[in-house]
């Protein structure tokens, strides 16, 4: 993007360039937003700046830009970017920094039990369905209101940020290891992946690299994450169409994963065993013996299950054609993960933005175009016979060497990105250290910001009853986009 | 294909693990939380309520687990039902966030007499990973902060052998 040239990129932040921007070319940035010239990575604040992040394409990379605001204002991208409008409604409640020339400035993260105003939807025969924040069901609270027309939903709007924790300004101070903890549970279903951001981020504003086998091990834990959740959200999307029988078997193909890594790593979610510098936990043969010994298990039982679900037609009537999310929406959210590919935006932070230990690996990236719950469910079993395959090509090539390298306190100014592929897409970490080695200012961007707003398009025309389906397709987490 | 299914679980036996034995500090815990009277209501079968009031989802995976066919709560009588006034016990996780905090005290609200609070996870005890952030209850999210929780049952998350052995000492009574 030759609109940041004259802005040079500042030493201190790694591995992609920052540009410390004027009004007029952050304006410029937002407008070739709006253009699709280029993806929304994330949009964060601190008191005094605003930053995004964007990716243009293979050629160019990823880039960072800012803006200073030191009258507390900045020029809203959210009116020229769709997608940047929630991002920019948590800036102002977070930081207090006003949009200017947004037109949605209703709280998005703070006073979330005050009354809210949703966007009036008006004609014969509407009515209005509240659910939430308390779901009927072990899920995360989040508030849904449905206006419907008889059973057939028009508008669905979303109320998020029950579960703020303000994990940002709780980083902000820390030492490397306890933010490195906070990090991992920004959303317990993706701690490796967190894990692995957050890390990657600290290596990079320290410039040095994990060692080789930590990178390895980081990549076996990071593909049972993804195999365990998919295994577990392919059950539920069949369980939630009344078909008990995949769910039951997929939740043990998903218990096998998890107590093969309890045993075999120490913690069943495999917590806090990604440390920045390197992992916290070796796998000797034995334990290669084992992941191989449960990839050839996993393989032909999931294939079974897959088989099972293709051939039940009363289960695929429930799939196939609901929930559609059209390609043009995903390309202009950039949204990642199976919601993205399963409506064909094929990107995978794995592939197209490759970091150890994926840049040596055979990685095929599945994707599908009918953006349906049946695209979404079958883009996972695709993806967790991939993880498969790549776990065993790690363990049987695994280098030796120790599994950290020291993290040497910071030469002055400190900064790193780093985006990591989660189970649900690209998880973002940006990072600042303070001169003492603390965490100055961190932000973890979760997937499900560019995926939440698609679950509200896709469910539209559907059936109340079929939103579990939907959701459940979407999976989106409620932790992770809270903060 | 379909009979490959069925085959392996005629001839496969059982996925079902052994019940743990109750957890000690749990019956302890319990034994200071609950006096005689109300003791003696516990225990047969009780139905239970998941409120997520604050967690990172973790400790919800792990719940979730006890319904699979390994551990298969509903064999010792324990019950995930949808409402809370369906429910004898809150099953709470946290931190306690201060936007949860009133939507949570509604389900407690809602939840007939006699009830209990099961607090789960480090953070639903207020020493977790979220300690001093400014969006959860007093500082800890502790779920004590905001209800009389009858037993804790620790853990980042606890597994669900632990999350077992936590209800088991609660249906001894």
């Amino acid at each position: 993007m030759t609109l940041l040239a004259p802005f040079a990129p500042l030493p201190a932040h790694h591995p992609w360039p920052r540009h410390v921007v004027d009004e007029a070319t952050w304006q410029a940035v937002g407008a070739r937003l709006g253009d699709g010239a280029a993806d929304l990575l994330g949009l964060w604040g601190e008191p005094d700046a605003v930053h995004l992040a964007l990716h243009r394409g293979m050629e160019q990379g990823v880039a960072v830009v800012s803006l200073p605001c030191p009258d507390g204002r900045f020029p809203s991208v959210g009116e020229l970017h769709a997608p940047a409008i929630r991002l920019e409604r948590a800036v102002r409640d977070l930081w207090g920094l006003e949009p200017v020339g947004a037109s949605d400035l209703r709280p998005w993260l703070a006073a979330v039990d005050q009354p809210y105003d949703f966007l009036p939807a008006e004609g014969p025969g509407l009515h209005e369905i509240p659910v939430g924040p308390i779901h009927a069901g072990i899920i995360e609270p989040g508030h849904f209101r449905f206006t419907a027309n008889g059973e057939t939903v028009v508008r669905l709007e979303q109320r998020l940020g029950w579960v703020h924790k303000g994990i940002e300004r709780r980083l902000a101070g820390t030492g490397l290891l306890e933010a490195a903890r906070i990090v991992a549970r920004v959303s317990g279903d993706s701690t490796v992946a967190y894990g692995v951001a957050f890390a990657r981020a600290a290596e990079a504003a320290l410039a040095v690299q994990a060692p080789p086998r930590a990178q390895a091990l980081r990549g076996v834990m990071a593909e049972l994450e993804r195999a365990a959740n998919h295994l577990g959200d392919i059950g539920a999307i069949c369980n939630d169409a009344a078909f008990t029988l995949i769910h039951a078997h997929a939740a043990l193909l998903r218990e096998g994963v998890l107590r093969t890594a309890g045993e075999l790593f120490g913690h069943r979610l495999m917590m806090d065993r990604v440390v920045p510098g390197g992992v916290a936990i070796d796998l000797d043969e034995a334990g290669g013996r084992r992941l191989r010994a449960l990839a050839a298990e996993i393989r032909p039982r999931l294939a079974e299950l897959a088989a099972v679900y293709d051939r039940t037609p009363s289960l695929r009537d429930r799939t196939v054609t609901t929930g559609v999310v059209g390609a043009a929406l995903v390309r202009q959210w950039a949204a990642g993960g199976f919601v993205g590919r399963a409506s064909g935006r094929d990107f995978d932070t794995r592939r197209d933005l490759p970091y150890p230990p994926y840049d040596r690996l055979r990685l095929a990236v599945p994707t599908r175009t009918t953006g349906d719950v049946d695209a979404r469910l079958w883009v996972r079993v695709d993806e967790v016979q991939h993880s498969l395959g790549l776990i065993e090509q790690l363990v049987a090539d695994l280098p030796g060497g120790p599994l950290t390298v020291s993290l040497p306190p910071p030469a002055g100014a400190a900064e790193g990105l780093a985006l990591v592929e989660g189970f649900r897409g690209d998880v973002l970490v940006w990072l600042r250290l303070a001169p003492d080695g603390k965490v100055a200012r961190c932000h973890p961007r979760d997937p499900s910001w560019f995926q939440w707003p698609l679950l509200e398009a896709a469910i539209e025309g559907n059936i109340v009853a079929d939103f579990p389906l939907c959701n459940k397709s979407f999976n989106c987490s409620y932790a992770g986009h809270d903060l | 294909m379909r009979a490959g299914l069925l085959l392996r679980g005629l001839l496969g036996g059982p996925a079902t693990v052994a019940a743990p034995a109750p957890a000690t500090d749990a019956l302890a815990e319990l034994a200071r939380t609950v006096d005689a009277a109300a003791r003696r209501r516990l225990g047969r079968s009780l139905s239970i309520r998941e409120v997520d009031a604050g967690s990172c989802n973790g400790c919800e995976l792990e719940i979730h687990a006890l319904n699979n066919p390994v551990y298969d709560v509903e064999r010792f009588g324990l019950r995930f039902v949808a409402s809370p006034r369906h429910a004898d016990v809150l099953l709470v996780t946290g931190p306690v966030t201060r936007n949860m905090a009133f939507a949570l005290r509604r389900a407690w609200d809602c939840t007939p007499e006699p009830r209990w609070v099961v607090a789960v996870g480090d953070c639903g005890a207020g020493c977790g990973a979220f300690v001093g952030a400014p969006g959860i209850v007093a500082g800890t999210g502790a779920v004590s902060e905001v209800l009389p929780v009858a037993l804790h049952i620790k853990g980042c998350p606890p597994t669900p052998m632990q999350l077992l052995a936590g209800l088991l000492a609660l249906m001894e009574g």
